[in-house]
């Protein structure tokens, strides 16, 4: 089956960004395939390449990035809740004159056109973090 | 072909930014042609009272933002009648006239009926 996430919850701030990092792993470790994890409101903050965890936590920004590169799965972020909370692509930051970019590498910035995509091509969309 | 997906809203209207983002990816779905709902449920269901005054703690008002949902052609709104019943709240406090009461059993029916949820 073809599933999608949503993730609408910060990390660190409760227990749902593990919960569907848990899940995305179990559903490809039962062959089926994701098809995009959308990155919504204060998940946001998911996509920082200035992500620093103590080291006895887990580093949900590489967890998601090593997820995507072995399995081609889309990261996307939704612009609008990313712009507003200070976290930027080198396009953005440029746009908006500001000193420096914060996306991680394999997420990417869009429109939240990108959620109602996911929903429409996946068999399946759940949500974390509601 | 058209899908049929329902958004929930479940959460008061100012504490968290949620429910003014499940109103924007609502609008923002309106561009694609599907067939789009949205039910107001639990707290959620305070989001539709009359007369709020949100530019007092700077935001914008959901009783002002709701009524642009008919300017989309978003015309299935649903409100779950045992969570206005709980919170004392009556449907003539409500902003939109039109709206649907559906209790918990025909919730189970509506929610049978789409393709997929979204949860607010």
């Amino acid at each position: 089956m073809i599933f999608s996430l949503a993730i609408y919850a910060a990390p660190y701030s409760s227990q749902a960004p593990d919960t569907a990092y848990k899940f995305a792993t179990a559903l490809l470790a039962n062959n089926h395939k994701i098809y995009r994890i959308f990155f919504y409101h204060d998940a946001i903050h998911h996509a920082s390449a200035l992500t620093t965890p103590q080291q006895d936590e887990p580093n949900f920004t590489q967890q998601w990035q090593s997820l995507a590169k072995t399995h081609k799965i889309d990261l996307v972020v939704c612009i609008a809740a990313a712009l507003k909370r200070g976290l930027l692509n080198s396009q953005e930051a440029n746009r908006y004159n500001k000193p420096a970019a914060n996306l991680a590498e394999g997420f990417e910035i869009s429109g939240l056109g990108q959620l109602l995509d996911a929903a429409v091509n996946s068999d399946r969309f759940i949500t974390f973090g509601s | 072909m058209k899908k049929k997906l329902l958004f929930i809203s479940r959460h008061a209207p100012y504490g968290s930014s949620l429910p003014k983002d499940a109103l924007d990816a609502l609008l923002a779905a309106s561009a694609y042609d599907q067939d789009l709902s949205i039910l107001f449920m639990d707290d959620g269901v305070f989001q539709l009272l009359k007369n709020q005054i949100a530019n007092e703690i700077n935001q914008k008002s959901f009783s002002a933002i709701l009524p642009v949902l008919s300017l989309y052609e978003i015309d299935s709104i649903y409100v779950h009648y045992e969570s206005l019943e709980k919170r004392h709240i009556t449907i003539n406090e409500l902003v939109f006239d039109g709206i649907q009461v559906l209790d918990s059993q025909a919730i189970g029916v509506l929610l049978a009926q789409q393709d997929q949820l979204l949860s607010f």
